[in-house]
């Protein structure tokens, strides 16, 4: 076994500079895809983090119906107090989660004593939302960075065309579920960025000031965002809490509970299907190119050492172990080409990370590409250009190994 | 017992619808620990009748005992391994691995085709370097040695794994005659220490002197046999 991978070795370092162009096509191909698979899944993970941390949270769970009727935020499809004490202990007897936020969502209008103009509210526990979206201090562009009882997140854009800052009063109007209408005054506490997503551009006040605007008596709650422990378990998780509540069953006997992941809920989740669609053809072309260069060599290399393989027969070397012999000189192609791959890819990453390439998502700016080679991505496509390789040689070595001796040395 | 015993072999070759016969009702035996040569012009059938004795080739018709087996019944496998065990093979191009040092071509039938212990394998790789006058190029590769080393080279490749028999097919074609005649010497020395049994092929009368048997070969048929230095025709 030794001895074949030895004389291998050697048949490769035989044609120096063939070895060298296949293995160097093969290493520009992993480093091709291993870069792009690294700044796709950077970009992926970096807009997946920005939406969301920043509002949307990785499950949300409504009462069933609800996201049919998101667009004018009904009060009347609310999770009453009954349905969260359901839901809490379902989330408390999980593991995997992290942290959950219940919040109350309203369309209101905006006054700033002179003008008026629509908003969307949540209203949230402060500390409960901030371990939900932890990104939502980081938005807070002007002021303070807790949202207190009696104050306003503002959105930026509504903030400018209002023209209204950080410590003004303004009014909110909000009709309740039984149609009467009240309003509240409130501080603007902070001005938030906005972000790209659903609920992007919503103000915030607490839960408490939410209830007494729209008149609860009772806590009823518009959604329950929740963040995940291990974002990798989102569908898991998901499917547990579905199971789990999914014996909660209204008078109609259909659930009481809808549960979603964030990738039903925002836009940019199929953006994130196309990396991954792209990411299998930028895959299937390194296989194309793997699989047509060391096809080629090994056919080349069967044809040049006919009478080579000759000899090795009637020496009285098995079929088997004369195929081996070609598929080990594969094999090295694949593995000399996916090492110096996997060399070049660090140094492209690292210049990338070093030359910092930042971009703009919707209103979010300077966001910067940051790459990083993940193991698994690395064992995946060296796993893939070294099976491919094999498979390159396949043919030629059972060519080679089927050759018959005599008309193998007869070979001029 | 014969080493090798051959009754009415025939060879014949179709290309298209030519047919060309390449032995014809070739019957012989060769006893253990001789040395055999088939002397004739190109086209007489020299390799055709090496390479059926070599299990290399299968014949049209007739039978052929080598070592007490008959090989025209044997698979690709059962072929290579009965070779692998009881054969040695000397060419008229040496055949050596390029990639190969001297001491690795030697030592390669015994890796990849016999299983032997690194320490006997030494022994017996650096004996028979010895013996042919090689052991002083051990580490050198093919293509930095002369020919007539190459051939003694292939002429410890082929005994190295302990044969029964050693083919050798126009083993002198690329020597000059003082060098031929040396590897001649070497195998016949060889013959002599070891108890092997050498048959080659050549069309070079000259170089078959010391012989024990030579048979000629005309157009597919043997038409002499003789012993030693002359001999009569039968």
């Amino acid at each position: 076994m030794f001895k074949l991978v030895k004389i291998a070795l050697r048949n490769l370092l035989r044609y120096k500079r063939r070895t060298l162009l296949t293995s160097s096509l093969i290493a520009v191909g992993v480093t091709f895809v291993l870069v792009f698979v690294s700044s796709s899944s950077a970009f992926k993970n970096l807009m997946i983090s920005q939406i969301t941390d920043s509002m949307l949270g990785h499950i949300q769970v409504h009462k069933q119906g609800y996201m049919a009727s998101i667009d004018s935020l009904p009060l009347t499809l609310n999770l009453t107090q009954k349905d969260m004490g359901k839901l809490e202990k379902a989330i408390n007897s999980m593991s995997g989660i992290k942290a959950y936020s219940p919040r109350i969502k309203f369309a209101g209008m905006f006054s700033n004593f002179m003008e008026t103009t629509n908003i969307r509210v949540n209203g949230v526990y402060p500390d409960k939302e901030e371990a939900v979206a932890p990104l939502l201090p980081g938005r807070v562009k002007q002021g303070e960075k807790v949202i207190k009882k009696g104050e306003m997140f503002i959105p930026e854009l509504l903030a400018k065309g209002m023209e209204v800052k950080v410590g003004d009063t303004i009014v909110v109007i909000a009709t309740n579920r039984d149609g009467s209408v009240n309003g509240k005054q409130f501080r603007v506490g902070a001005v938030i960025e906005s972000v790209t997503g659903p609920g992007g551009r919503d103000g915030y006040m607490h839960i408490e000031d939410a209830m007494e605007m729209l008149r609860m008596d009772q806590m009823e709650v518009s959604e329950v965002a929740i963040r995940l422990d291990d974002f990798d378990k989102l569908h898991s998780v998901s499917a547990a809490l579905d199971a789990a509540l999914s014996d909660q069953l209204n008078k109609a006997g259909k659930p009481v509970f809808d549960v979603r992941t964030w990738e039903d809920l925002s836009p940019f989740y199929n953006v994130s299907r196309m990396i991954e669609v792209m990411t299998f053809f930028i895959r299937l072309m390194l296989i194309a190119i793997v699989l047509i260069s060391v096809m080629n060599v090994m056919i080349m290399a069967v044809y040049e050492r006919i009478r080579e393989i000759g000899t090795m027969a009637a020496i009285g070397t098995k079929p088997g172990k004369i195929l081996f012999l070609f598929l080990i000189e594969g094999f090295f192609l694949g593995l000399i080409g996916t090492l110096v791959g996997i060399v070049f890819t660090c140094a492209v990453t690292y210049v990338i990370n070093a030359v910092e390439i930042s971009f703009n998502f919707g209103r979010q700016t300077g966001l910067v590409l940051s790459p990083r080679l993940e193991p698994g991505q690395i064992f995946l496509i060296s796993g893939i250009v070294i099976l491919v390789s094999i498979l390159a040689a396949l043919q030629p070595a059972y060519k080679a190994s089927r050759m018959e001796p005599i008309n193998a040395l007869r070979h001029v | 017992m014969s080493l090798i015993s051959a009754q009415d072999l025939t060879k014949v070759y179709a290309f298209g619808e030519q047919r060309v016969e390449a032995l014809r009702s070739v019957s012989f035996s060769v006893e253990p620990s001789s040395f055999v040569s088939f002397v004739g012009p190109s086209g007489s059938g020299k390799t055709t009748l090496l390479n059926l004795i070599g299990c290399l080739d299968k014949p049209t018709s007739g039978s052929l005992k080598v070592a007490g087996t008959d090989t025209s019944s044997l698979s690709r496998r059962e072929a290579a391994e009965f070779r692998g065990k009881n054969l040695g093979f000397i060419f008229q191009d040496f055949n050596l691995m390029s990639v190969l040092t001297v001491y690795e071509n030697v030592e390669y039938p015994l890796l990849v085709v016999q299983n032997v212990s690194a320490a006997e394998r030494k022994e017996r790789i650096l004996t028979l370097l010895d013996t042919v006058g090689m052991l002083d190029q051990k580490d050198k590769y093919p293509d930095q040695i002369s020919g007539g080393q190459k051939q003694r080279v292939a002429v410890a490749r082929a005994l190295v794994t302990n044969p029964s028999l050693v083919l050798a097919d126009e083993p002198t074609a690329n020597l000059d005659s003082k060098t031929a005649f040396k590897v001649i010497d070497t195998m016949h020395k060889m013959k002599d220490e070891l108890g092997v049994t050498f048959i080659f092929s050549t069309h070079d009368r000259k170089i078959v002197g010391e012989v024990e048997t030579i048979y000629t070969l005309t157009d597919g048929m043997i038409t002499g046999k003789a012993s030693g230095k002359g001999g009569s025709h039968v």
